[in-house]
């Protein structure tokens, strides 16, 4: 017995698709630069689980690779971000974004 | 051999290369070398490809493509080279007499700090010129025909300096345009009517269509237009007397031996489409017979020695179109080579004259000049006597010729063209006996400065005055004994053409009469020169003393300039005037103005939403992304 | 067996996922992604991705978590210091989620008919496999993704370092 035999692939796209959609809801939702960040990685994770679906669905590694790459510039951007938002709250001492509004006319 | 025929332009071209890019580090002797050596080598390639023409009569063309030039979908028009009879005649003309002014260059534009400039001109000239008659359709014809348009351009405003000279060189430009239009749009019409613009495949369609078709018919008047622009006819001759404020060689080799052939040489090379169209040939006899008529009316009256000539070239070229318009494709042909050596020895013979007098032109102001320029004056005189068409020097045979070929088409222009010829004649001779003859007129110290031209000046001249000489020979007919060689070997060129065209053949009485009436009316009027001016001593009144209005009118070459002026370009610039005050500033500039305030409104507008919220910005950025999904998945 | 584990993982993975924007505190935030991702990588385990899901565990779980952990406790973010948005926001913020995947889902919904069923094959998610695939036909990505890191980490290290004049 094996997956596809009990879930259909639609089932993994409605999945991904809605965690997908919780992470975009939390960057609307929220001010704390923070949670932003990792709302965004939920968005990531939520596309690496539909690669890997049809990767497994279509029986193609070439998805699984993928979302080892994503995963690669999940961390670099992780690295850079965080290092953003510490000197930010450095600056600002406040990781609200809406403190962030200089780059306007 | 035959994929060799690129290195006759290839040399010029290398040469202008070489003395534009890096004549300024070059000396003047090396500079002069290089470009007298390039046309020199092409002449001697060019006499190569003539004699193998010559002695394999069976190769009756050489042609050799290159490489695809345009090809764009059924249009294709290879680059590809043609050598025959004419071609290889009009090459021999252009190297050869191109060649002999290079050498005269050398020493005319010694004291010129542009000398290496010039060179680079002249030779860049030569190359458009031998691409012209080398190339084996319309549209590398056309290529040829604009870049001698150019350089003729860059070589009359040679002393751009001057206001004059640079405005006479814009007006050769613009005038010269307008013919090319026709050029162009008769290629136009080629490329339309027969598929290509390929000498060969346009000429052997050409052969299916009957006489007079009114496609041919504007096709070959098209042609003209182009050719009327280049080669100086009524009524676009107005450049070429201007044109003469281009140093004296650049008048010699471009305005009398090459350039304002082109027109003849592309009537000759399209002799089928023309043939085909009698209506069209009339039209080119009559213009050529007015031009004829009409310059050499205005030459009797001007006293600039180089205008003069300029009015007897335009009136040659009449000839020349005459020609052509009767059919005689030959005789044409032959004028044009005897009239490039005749025509610029007596060029090259006025720029040495000037030379001497320290750049004065003015024939009132010279006189008696025999004695200081001993050998000027003789090829001067031979000059004169071959333009004048006195056996046995080049102009008589192809002038005769071509009388003759006029008076067994129409006996009217055969009138007309003698009426024409005495009056060349008679400018002629005023012309050299105002020059040399009686006493000096000039100031003072141009007396003291005179003197004879150098080596380099008078080799060329006197090896142009051999050919003037003996030049037309080439041609002998065969009432005086000769078999007229010229005829013979441009045979396979006009085979198609002039058979059917020269039904009427007069007899060898007549044409001995013909002769005769011309050689004697020839022997009264220099008799009427020589006795006005050397025995009587007239010299003509200075411009204010003017008095007979027929002579005014003529002094002031039939007011053309001034009525173009006021007919055309006055109205023109008008027009432009006032398109610019209400068109141009109301109108146009109206909608732009309008288009760049309204952005600047509505940015100001919506520089509004840039607050600065980052929150703001990605919840546009989600709805933008809804959206697109939204219209996806529609 | 197989459909309860993913009804189970699934339902978890979505209510820790809400969790994360939900909660007040980035601590208990972090600690509800951190349970999203072990679901995650259940799913991995379900489609046969075992590589993928070791992978998983150890860079986002054990690497990416324990930074963002660190850098909250490092600005003492714990507490409820989170100035909230007006609850005008917060409604479009839902609506717009919404509404993005419905659009989503109806895009996507054409995605998967056309393609083919493939005969099931385990060995896709194995490492041998895997390395194949990344070392013959992704080699050149792969090492351009480690040109990436490298600038990763010395703009992390630029952007982290004290300026000198400023302390």
């Amino acid at each position: 017995m094996n997956i596809f035999q009990v879930i259909p692939l639609n089932h993994y796209i409605f999945l991904s698709a809605l965690l997908f959609c919780i992470g975009v809801t939390g960057v609307l939702f929220r001010r704390n630069a923070i949670i932003i960040f990792m709302s965004i990685e939920l968005m990531l994770n939520a596309v690496n689980l539909m690669l890997a679906a049809f990767s497994t669905y279509l029986a193609d590694g070439a998805g699984q690779v993928f979302v080892f790459f994503i995963m690669v510039v999940a961390a670099a951007e992780v690295a850079v971000g965080l290092a953003i938002l510490m000197m930010i709250y450095r600056n600002t001492n406040s990781t609200d974004i809406n403190v962030l509004n200089k780059l306007k006319w | 051999m035959s994929r060799l025929i690129f290195l006759i332009p290839l040399l010029p071209l290398i040469g202008a290369i070489i003395n534009g890019f890096w004549g300024k580090k070059l000396s003047k002797g090396l500079s002069g070398l290089i470009g007298c050596l390039a046309v020199g080598l092409s002449f001697g390639l060019a006499v190569y490809a003539f004699f193998h023409l010559k002695t394999h009569p069976e190769i009756e063309t050489i042609s050799y493509v290159y490489f695809d030039w345009i090809k764009a979908g059924k249009f294709s028009a290879p680059f590809s080279l043609l050598l025959d009879p004419l071609s290889s005649l009009f090459l021999l003309i252009i190297t050869g007499v191109g060649f002999l002014i290079h050498i005269y260059s050398t020493g005319y534009m010694h004291d010129d700090e542009g000398f290496h400039k010039f060179f680079a001109y002249l030779n860049l000239f030569v190359f458009f010129m031998l691409l012209l008659v080398l190339g084996s359709n319309y549209l590398i014809m056309f290529v040829g025909w604009e870049g001698v348009g150019l350089c003729s351009y860059l070589l009359i405003g040679y002393w751009f300096k001057n206001i004059d000279y640079s405005s006479a060189a814009k007006k050769a430009f613009v005038m010269n345009r307008i013919g090319d239009l026709g050029f162009l749009l008769g290629v136009f019409l080629i490329y339309i009517t027969f598929g290509s613009v390929s000498y060969g495949v346009v000429f052997e369609q050409a052969k299916s269509f009957t006489s007079d078709e009114g496609v041919i018919t504007c096709i070959a008047l098209l042609l003209f237009v182009g050719a009327v622009g280049k080669s100086a006819q009524l009524p676009l001759y107005t450049w070429l007397p201007d044109a003469m404020a281009g140093p004296t060689p650049v008048s010699a080799l471009i305005h009398a031996a090459t350039m304002v052939t082109a027109g003849i040489y592309m009537v000759a090379r399209s002799n089928i489409i023309y043939t085909l169209s009698p209506t069209a040939l009339s039209v080119v006899a009559v213009i050529g017979i007015a031009t004829a008529l009409f310059a050499a009316i205005i030459g009797l009256a001007q006293n600039d020695i180089k205008k003069v000539l300029a009015y007897s070239t335009v009136s040659q070229l009449g000839y020349m179109f005459l020609a052509l318009g009767v059919g005689a494709y030959t005789s044409a042909v032959f004028h044009v080579a005897t009239h490039a050596f005749f025509k610029a020895l007596l060029f090259l013979a006025a720029g040495s004259v000037i030379h001497a007098m320290s750049g004065e032109q003015d024939i009132r102001k010279m006189g008696g000049l025999k004695k200081a320029l001993p050998v000027t004056f003789w090829v001067f005189v031979i000059g004169t006597v071959a333009i004048a068409g006195i056996p046995p020097f080049a102009g008589f045979f192809s002038k005769d010729e071509i009388l003759a070929h006029a008076f067994a088409s129409n006996k009217i222009y055969w009138l007309f063209a003698l009426i024409g010829s005495l009056i060349t004649a008679f400018y002629m001779f005023r012309l050299l006996f105002l020059t040399f003859y009686g006493k000096f007129r000039g100031t003072h110290e141009q007396e003291h400065h005179l003197h004879e031209s150098p080596k380099s000046m008078t080799i060329p001249l006197i090896v142009l005055a051999i050919l003037s000489t003996i030049g037309g020979f080439m041609g002998l007919p065969e009432i005086l004994g000769g078999s007229h060689a010229l005829k013979q070997f441009l045979e396979p060129v006009f085979a198609n053409s002039e058979l059917n065209m020269l039904p009427h053949h007069i007899s060898h009485s007549t044409e001995y009469i013909l002769i005769g009436l011309t050689l004697l009316c020839l022997a009264v009027v220099i008799w009427v020169a020589y006795n006005q001016y050397v025995r009587k001593k007239d010299v003509p009144p200075a411009d204010a003393l003017i008095v007979s209005p027929v002579h005014k009118v003529v002094y002031n070459k039939f007011f053309i300039d001034e009525l173009y002026a006021n007919v055309i370009t006055k109205p023109l610039n008008w027009l432009s005037e006032k398109t610019d005050k209400y068109f141009e500033n109301g109108f146009i500039d109206g909608i732009v103005n309008f288009t760049g305030r309204s952005v600047v409104g509505g940015s100001r507008l919506m520089r509004l939403a840039q607050q600065g919220n980052v929150g703001f910005y990605v919840f546009a950025m989600v709805i933008g992304i809804i959206l697109i999904f939204f219209f996806t998945s529609l | 067996m197989l459909t309860y584990a993913f009804y189970f993982l699934a339902f978890l993975a979505i209510f820790s996922g809400l969790m994360v924007i939900l909660s007040k505190n980035p601590v208990f935030s972090v600690l509800y992604l951190i349970m999203t991702f072990f679901c995650i990588a259940g799913h991995y385990i379900l489609l046969n991705a075992q590589f993928l899901a070791a992978v998983h565990v150890i860079v986002y779980a054990g690497a990416i978590m324990v930074l963002f952990l660190y850098v909250i406790m490092m600005m003492n973010l714990n507490k409820e210091t989170e100035p909230h948005k007006n609850n005008y926001l917060r409604f479009a913020a839902v609506i717009s989620g919404g509404l993005l995947l419905l659009t989503l889902l109806a895009s996507l919904k054409g995605a998967v008919t056309p393609l083919e069923q493939q005969p099931y094959n385990a060995d896709i998610g194995l490492i041998g496999n895997l390395g194949q695939t990344l070392f013959k036909e992704f080699l050149v990505p792969f090492e351009v993704s480690s040109i990436l890191f490298l600038t990763a980490m010395v703009g992390a290290v630029m952007l982290a370092k004290r300026d000198k004049k400023e302390a």
